[in-house]
């Protein structure tokens, strides 16, 4: 099979390979650049894990060739904290409301929810809002409850 | 005992931070340099004979290091036994970790690729040809066991593996002679545990000891090495375990599957690490199925409503082999089909059959999902026959606290179940109330066609600490912390977080400086790992034991240092104190330094701070719940929104209330999944239909109902130390019935089987019309 270059920007820094094409941009992410916060759970676009934000928008990496991300830019749950460290106020939420319990899908619903929290307006998030926003992705040990509670005091929080 | 209010304590949870940052380790995410990977080539029929396996092509294939079949394993290599439950003649049903003659269920291992990358080998695999002969295929289990059907384990020469019967008093006679008897044929359907990171393994065997490390285990490391060395012929000291974090568990991850021998055998084999990771389509054909039962169930009654007699027969579809659960699920459903009622006369007779369907084994609260269903539905049914209010029904028959402890009169692998303590009528009187049943029926007459509205509840007893016994060893650090060693897994449920919190109650050491070591078999010698709610009760309890023998320990070391009498200490934060004088006081680190042999050899006394116990329960303990449901039912297009869902819960104590009420709605959610979405259904040829997300519907945030909590602490058991009993499975143990309770309620009609998909609420709201 023909090997081709890929470039991509991943959270900032530049990797290159050379790669099939057929190669999975969750592949790529997890054993080429070796970023493994980002998750595979069913490599067929339903269960959301993998999810990270291409170009700004959350995107199920098991659903992309690596080629098709090249000279783009990926943001994966390894950079969502703050230049210091700090948990980022959805990471921070979510630990204290119990949001997370094996912790598999968190980080697809992290890089899912993320934008959706920085644009959500707090005066109208209701909870039918939150669980829409939600529905894309798979979590077999919360019933989500406590990540609707995440997103509700994220938001209040980056809102103040 | 002492309470300094660690537990009880919401305390935020140690896992969260490198699960939040996405550095957590999974299995999947361990790199080991050279590693080799390995795809399992499986059978695409449901029955057959292989007739031959060609391999060359594979083996010639770009990558590929080897590829083995069942010629390849040792020729004296036993199946995988079984590890609990066990009964002789199901020997005759274990699966081989390849099938050699015959294969018995689409998905069946026949021969193994490993390869330089995973893309390889799924290349390759897809050149070992196998010819096969397809037999015919038995795909129910009351198909399976009538006369002629074809047989799925030719030897024995039934498809009845085992099975077994439970009875007092004279059943026959009082179905005879009761006012009222209710008979049903109850069926639940099949689905599985399905957790969001798929199965995994890493193996490699370290060069300079020769130990054989298999990364990736979970619930049960210590029983699996056990298992893993005795068929590899190995000594246990040469096998090694270890558990990383664990994307969720729910009974069936962590089991001993046929990957589990052949991923190790082929590192050893080929003298590389070799690595497999499941995919999500290969999970759901290969991994434990669970819950498909066939009940043929009947309930007499007088003309009170009082219970006068509990019957049932039933089939256990466990798929092509038994696996290492033995009887576990139907047993466990014969053992907790009586609930919190008193039965005068009892008969269950449990028929564990094999079709050709995956295999099957536990899932959260195995055989109580299935037997919950069936009794609650039952009464419920009585209830609308006699024209009681099925709350009513129910509080006439409940044991009373004052008889507890309650022998059954039933049994679970060898053990009498025994109630140890509980206040039925008390719990479901505060469930009621907080779920607002009167509001809920006057919401109920406000339905608007076609949508009908319904409520139903349902009760249960649990079982928890299953495994009897635990192991902990607890020490002061050499930074003034302390570390616990535990023989319980962690399947993400927060165990270190709990166990922490055990061992600041039981040592007084800070929470935040305790640290929780598990799951790793070099490090911890014993264990019992993570199932049917037994981390807590008996891993916790063991934590406690030592975590008190060690205070004790680092008093008399004080003691001595201090020159205070060691009644007069106390261990706070990082140190110990004098009472009323806490400017005289020892930290724990100098403590430690104090242990070193150096300095306490010469006086005769034990170095270092460290002290391991073992806790044995003499019984399970018994948690019990009810689960309320509210559904609005739309009669046209099929679809069911819970509207309310309320689940009371009585665990005797809640080591973290945050944790528990976390259990129960997880719980619930896959209550919800089983009881109106979840089914793996097959076609008439044995194909597994459901065999991705997109036909196997987990229960989304949109489906998920919100789940309204009460976790009381009335009946805290007497059998071990913290009063604790199991929280893990309630949530999910009544959903199934309540939801089909409910639905009955709303529809007018019965319905006696699960899933109630679309189609089959539509089908139930037109025979009720009709």
């Amino acid at each position: 099979m023909t090997r081709r270059e890929v470039e991509v920007e991943i959270n900032g820094g530049i990797v290159r390979r050379t790669v099939e094409p057929r190669l999975l941009l969750s592949d790529f992410i997890r054993h080429e650049a070796r970023l493994t916060g980002t998750h595979v759970g069913c490599e067929h676009g339903v269960c959301g894990a993998c999810t990270v934000q291409l170009d700004g928008e959350p995107v199920r990496s098991c659903l992309l060739f690596a080629v098709q991300a090249n000279g783009r830019r990926i943001r994966t749950v390894e950079a969502l904290a703050g230049p210091g460290g700090e948990l980022h106020p959805l990471q921070q939420a979510f630990h204290e409301t119990h949001a997370l319990q094996c912790g598999f899908c968190t980080p697809g619903f992290l890089m899912t929810l993320e934008p959706f929290v920085r644009d959500a307006d707090p005066a109208t998030l209701d909870e039918a809002t939150i669980r829409e926003a939600l529905a894309g992705n798979l979590c077999r040990c919360t019933g989500y409850q406590n990540i609707v509670k995440a997103v509700q005091l994220a938001a209040e929080r980056i809102h103040a | 005992m002492a309470r300094n209010g660690v537990i009880g304590s919401s305390v935020p949870r140690k896992e969260d931070e490198s699960l939040l940052r996405g550095t957590a380790l999974f299995v999947d995410d361990v790199a080991r340099s050279g590693t080799l990977h390995a795809c399992i080539v499986r059978s695409p029929f449901a029955h057959a004979k292989v007739a031959s396996i060609e391999t060359a092509a594979a083996e010639g294939a770009p990558g590929v290091e080897a590829v083995l079949t069942a010629r390849d394993l040792p020729p004296g290599l036993r199946p995988i036994p079984m590890r609990m439950f066990t009964s002789g003649p199901l020997n005759d049903y274990l699966q081989h970790p390849l099938a050699r003659d015959v294969v018995r269920y689409s998905g069946e291992p026949v021969a193994v690729v490993v390869a330089e990358s995973r893309y390889a080998a799924e290349d390759a695999a897809d050149l070992v040809e196998v010819e096969y002969e397809p037999l015919p295929v038995v795909l129910r289990p009351d198909d399976a066991v009538a006369p002629g059907a074809p047989l799925v384990h030719e030897r024995p020469g039934s498809n009845r593996a085992g099975g077994f019967t439970i009875e007092w008093g004279d059943v026959d006679r009082v179905f005879a002679e009761a006012a009222l008897v209710v008979e049903e044929r109850i069926e639940c359907g099949r689905h599985a545990a399905v957790p969001l990171e798929t199965r995994g393994l890493v193996a490699e065997v370290d060069r300079l000891t020769g130990v054989l490390t298999v990364f990736g285990a979970a619930k049960i490391p210590h029983v699996n090495r056990r298992i893993l060395a005795s068929l590899l012929e190995l000594p246990e000291e040469r096998v090694r375990l270890v558990e990383l974090h664990v994307g969720g568990g729910f009974g069936a991850r962590g089991e001993f599957y046929p990957e589990d021998f052949l991923v190790p055998f082929c590192a050893l084999r080929l003298e590389r690490p070799v690595a497999w990771t499941e995919d999500r389509s290969e999970h759901l054909r290969a991994c434990n199925h669970s819950r498909e039962q066939v009940h043929d169930a009947a309930l007499a009654l007088d003309a009170d409503g009082r219970f006068l007699a509990l019957r049932d027969r039933f089939l256990n579809n466990t798929g092509g082999y038994v696996r290492t659960h033995g009887l576990v699920v139907p047993g466990m459903t014969a053992a907790l089909l009586p609930g919190p009622y008193r039965w005068p006369a009892y008969r269950c007779e449990v028929n564990q059959v094999v079709t050709n369907k995956t295999p099957a084994g536990t899932y959260r609260a195995p055989g109580r999902y299935e037997a919950n269903f069936v009794r609650e539905r039952l009464i419920d049914i009585a209830a609308h026959r006699l024209g009681v209010d099925p709350v009513e029904l129910r509080l006439r028959n409940l044991i009373d606290r004052s008889e507890m402890p309650y022998a059954t009169g039933t049994h679970t692998d060898g053990h009498p179940v025994v109630y140890d303590s509980g206040d039925y009528s008390r719990l479901v009187g505060l469930t009621l109330e907080r779920f607002d049943r009167t509001r809920w029926l006057a919401w109920k007459e406000e339905a608007v066609a076609p949508r009908r509205r319904g409520i139903g509840i349902a009760l249960f007893v649990e079982k928890s600490g299953i495994g009897r016994w635990d192991y902990a060893r607890v020490e002061i650090t050499s930074d003034g912390g302390a570390r616990v060693f535990s023989g319980g897994a962690s399947v993400g449920q927060g165990l270190e977080t709990v166990l922490a919190q055990i061992c600041a109650e039981g040592l007084g050491v800070e929470y935040e400086r305790i640290s929780v070591v598990h799951g790793d078999t070099a490090v911890v010698p014993d264990g019992m790992g993570a199932f049917g709610s037994r981390a807590t009760t008996l891993g916790g309890s063991a934590v406690f034991r030592s975590a008190a023998r060690l205070r004790e320990r680092v008093l008399e070391l004080a003691s001595e240092h201090l020159e205070i009498a060691a009644s007069d200490l106390i261990v706070r934060g990082d140190r110990v104190v004098a009472r009323g004088a806490e400017s005289r006081s020892v930290t724990l680190a100098e403590l430690h330094e104090l242990s070193r042999p150096a300095r306490v050899l010469d006086r005769g006394g034990e170095p270092f701070l460290s002290e391991h116990d073992y806790f044995l329960s003499e019984d399970m303990t018994f948690p019990y719940g009810v689960h309320c449901a509210a559904v609005e039912v739309d009669t046209e297009t099929g679809e069911v929104e819970l509207s309310g869902y309320t689940v009371g819960y009585d665990i005797g104590r809640a080591i973290n209330p945050v944790l528990v009420d976390g259990q129960i709605v997880g719980g619930v959610a896959q209550g919800v999944g089983g009881a109106l979405y979840e089914e793996l259904t097959y076609d008439e040829e044995g194909q597994l239909v459901a065999g991705s997300f997109m036909d196997y519907l987990l229960p989304t945030a949109g489906e998920a109902p919100p789940v309204d909590v009460l976790v009381t602490e009335d009946a805290p058991t007497p059998r071990n130390p913290l009063g604790a009993k199991g929280a893990g499975e309630g949530g999910a143990a009544a959903a199934g019935a309540a939801i089909a309770n409910a639905v009955a309620d709303a529809l007018g009609a019965e319905p006696t089987r699960l899933p109630l998909t679309p189609e089959r609420i539509v089908e139930l709201a037109r025979g009720a019309a009709g």
